[in-house]
């Protein structure tokens, strides 16, 4: 991945925050992302993101599960070893439901998380570059990507005039790498002092 | 603008005038700060019943179990006892986490993830009791259905004992995933506030890369939302499956159709007394009071005299049945074994009675449910009584059989029984200690979440709302 550079208005208020994400995008910038200490409701939608489809991933997960339980015991209690139970039948659906509904469930949980987990690219010694350490605070951090046409003061400005207390310029590198929290390494920050 | 709205009759889930930056600050402290005395007295104290139960073990699997008084009558004591009551411990977590979330009740964010890691905790100690119960210990694994060179001989899928391996270790391992994936960005919330390398670095990696983005929180959202959903039926199912290896047998006392719900309602309510217990500890220790309010302990209060009272409905129906069957061994069972406080047992279901069934009507009172200290000798005293409700089924059950040349009515535990279970304690404890000292006890962005509707100091603003015209207030809502 390349490094980008990016403007950054920090919020510190979500009734504020609302209304200036309609400006800058009625106004044409690309919002990459607005990184916020909770989740803030609407403001997906604000940002015009679609909806998640992680649900629909779990209820696959799920339907697996359910396939896995009732055709492993089908095959194990009927055909490789029939185990003669007191002489109830080899096929005994009823006495499988436990078991099949703990494997549904199951798989479910541990495929959405696994998902999420790939779909978020979070994993334990992955590093990624913070706009600003506060947005896991306090502050609700507005990154918009800057093209060859942005006018970053003009930016800066439109920014703070919609609420934002603090804005800054950073190039970052946009992905994930793998890295330290305790180590700063060339990937990480490198504030850049824009002339005019 | 009204992003949220709350009604003022509601009382306040947070109290005091608190900015996000305060929550973060006096939920993260208690992290940061070097334990105090107490701390430590716990924590060793924790260790040292967690090596006195390690060590109760290692004679366990040296000399077998033997070296516990169960016989052939009494096969189940202790043991058994103990992994029902820490099972039935472990069900309020994700009770209070999922079926509170699904219901929408907002006061779970201040307890669910202290609740939710009690839960992983409990459950890990209920696993060892059948696990060490099975004499050869090594062999454990024989358990799990794997392809082996033995036949292959598989397990047993009708077994009820074999539907407690499957639904134990699923619902041990959908709460630890439900428990951590909240805890994520909590965790990313101590990492940038780490002043020391050790920490940024462990934090980090405890943290995932976790940046707060919002295509993160929504996907995030949607995951906890169906992790709930899943949670759901499961944390009902696990205490169904639970009563089954009982109720699905012949043996009077234990065959029984009203078993399932009223192990469900059992384990909710010690569940609950054991959150209860904890809680008003951490609140107290660590200064969470605003968070962890006295409507919060009221809550919970009114949750325990509710499944209290089912469960007291439950023994008495099981009365009832004992005489309406006119079966004589469920009769001698029900009203000799255990109503019969002259019985060799009859402490034991008068104990039950009295912990599960009268002490806990006293929450019927308003002043009582918002009063600590009585909800604290309540909630040693419920799990006291939960304890004594599982020794009732197992043992009264099954003391006195149809033979009466091999009645026992000799059964009490060895040093090694009782070390066994205290050693639990210390595992439990051991856990929790470390817990409260290395991750945020109450949810940081949940509380964030849920600041501006019902903190103390934002709820009058929501007078003017209530004073607004209904159509105003939907065509704001809408955005």
């Amino acid at each position: 991945m390349a490094k980008k550079k990016f403007v950054v208005g920090c919020f510190d208020n979500e009734e504020v925050l609302f209304p200036a994400v309609k400006k800058v995008r009625t106004a044409g910038y690309k919002i990459r992302d607005v990184y916020t200490p909770f989740p803030v409701h609407g403001l997906d939608h604000a940002l015009g993101l679609r909806e998640t489809s992680l649900h629909t991933a779990g209820f696959i997960y799920g339907i697996t599960g359910t396939a896995t339980a009732l055709g492993g015991i089908s095959w194990i209690l009927t055909y490789d070893w029939p185990l003669n139970i007191g002489g109830k039948p080899h096929f005994a659906l009823p006495a499988w439901i436990p078991i099949t509904f703990e494997l549904t469930v199951l798989f479910a949980a541990v495929g959405m998380v696994y998902t999420f987990c790939y779909l978020c690219q979070l994993a334990p010694f992955v590093k990624k570059h913070h706009f600003h350490p506060r947005a896991t605070d306090d502050l609700f951090v507005m990154v918009i990507e800057c093209t060859d046409k942005t006018n970053i003061d003009d930016l800066k400005g439109f920014l703070t005039n919609n609420g934002a207390v603090e804005t800054d310029v950073q190039v970052a590198e946009e992905g994930w790498w793998w890295g330290r929290y305790d180590k700063d390494d060339e990937k990480t920050l490198e504030k850049e002092i824009v002339a005019a | 603008m009204h992003l949220k709205y709350e009604s003022q009759l509601r009382e306040p889930l947070v109290y005091g005038r608190k900015t996000y930056h305060d929550v973060t600050e006096e939920i993260i402290r208690p992290i940061e700060a070097k334990p105090g005395k107490l701390w430590y007295v716990g924590f060793y104290t924790a260790v040292a019943l967690l090596l006195f139960g390690v060590y109760s073990v290692y004679r366990d699997v040296t000399y077998g179990i033997g070296q516990w008084n169960l016989n052939k009558t009494v096969g189940w004591g202790w043991d058994i006892t103990n992994f029902v009551w820490w099972v039935g411990i472990g069900h309020a977590g994700t009770l209070i986490s999922a079926i509170l979330l699904l219901f929408r009740q907002g006061w779970r964010t201040g307890v669910n993830r202290a609740a939710e890691a009690m839960t992983i905790f409990a459950v890990m100690c209920a696993g060892q009791f059948p696990i060490f119960h099975m004499g050869r210990v090594w062999l454990a694994f024989f358990i799990m259905p794997y392809p082996n060179t033995r036949g292959p001989v598989w397990v047993n899928f009708n077994s009820p004992l074999l539907w407690d391996v499957f639904a134990i270790s699923t619902y041990f391992t959908v709460s630890v995933l439900f428990w951590y994936s909240g805890l994520i960005p909590d965790m990313a919330t101590v990492r940038d506030r780490a002043k020391t390398k050790l920490r940024k670095y462990l934090y980090g990696v405890a943290a995932f890369g976790w940046t707060g983005s919002t295509k993160h929180w929504q996907r995030i959202e949607s995951l906890s939302l169906v992790l709930a959903g899943l949670a759901t039926p499961l944390v009902l199912s696990v205490h169904t499956i639970v009563s089954m290896d009982f109720a699905t047998s012949v043996i009077p006392g234990w065959h029984t159709t009203i078993f399932p719900p009223y192990f469900v309602a059992g384990a909710v309510f010690s569940g609950f007394a054991m959150t209860q217990s904890l809680l008003l500890v951490v609140r107290k220790v660590y200064h969470l009071e605003d968070y962890i309010t006295i409507g919060h302990i009221e809550a919970m209060n009114k949750i325990i005299v509710l499944t209290g009272s089912i469960v007291g409905v439950a023994y008495l129906t099981e009365l009832f049945m004992g005489w309406y069957s006119q079966s004589k061994y469920e009769g001698y069972t029900f009203w000799y074994s255990r109503a019969n406080l002259f019985s060799p047992y009859g402490w034991s279901y008068w104990g039950m009675m009295t912990c599960n069934v009268m002490v806990p009507q006293i929450f019927w009172l308003r002043k009582a449910r918002r009063n600590l200290f009585i909800t604290f000798f309540i909630s040693v005293l419920v799990n006291v009584g939960m304890w004594f409700e599982r020794f009732v089924i197992i043992v009264t059950s099954i003391y006195r059989d149809y033979l009466p040349s091999s009645w026992s009515v000799y059964y009490s535990p060895t040093i090694w029984e009782i070390g066994f279970y205290l050693g639990t304690f210390g595992l439990f404890f051991t856990c929790f200690f470390l817990f409260s000292k290395y991750a945020p006890v109450i949810a940081v962005h949940e509380i964030k979440y849920v600041l501006k509707t019902s903190g103390e100091s934002y709820k009058n603003t929501m007078g003017a709302i209530e004073r607004e015209p209904v159509e105003e207030f939907a065509h704001e809502y809408a955005h």
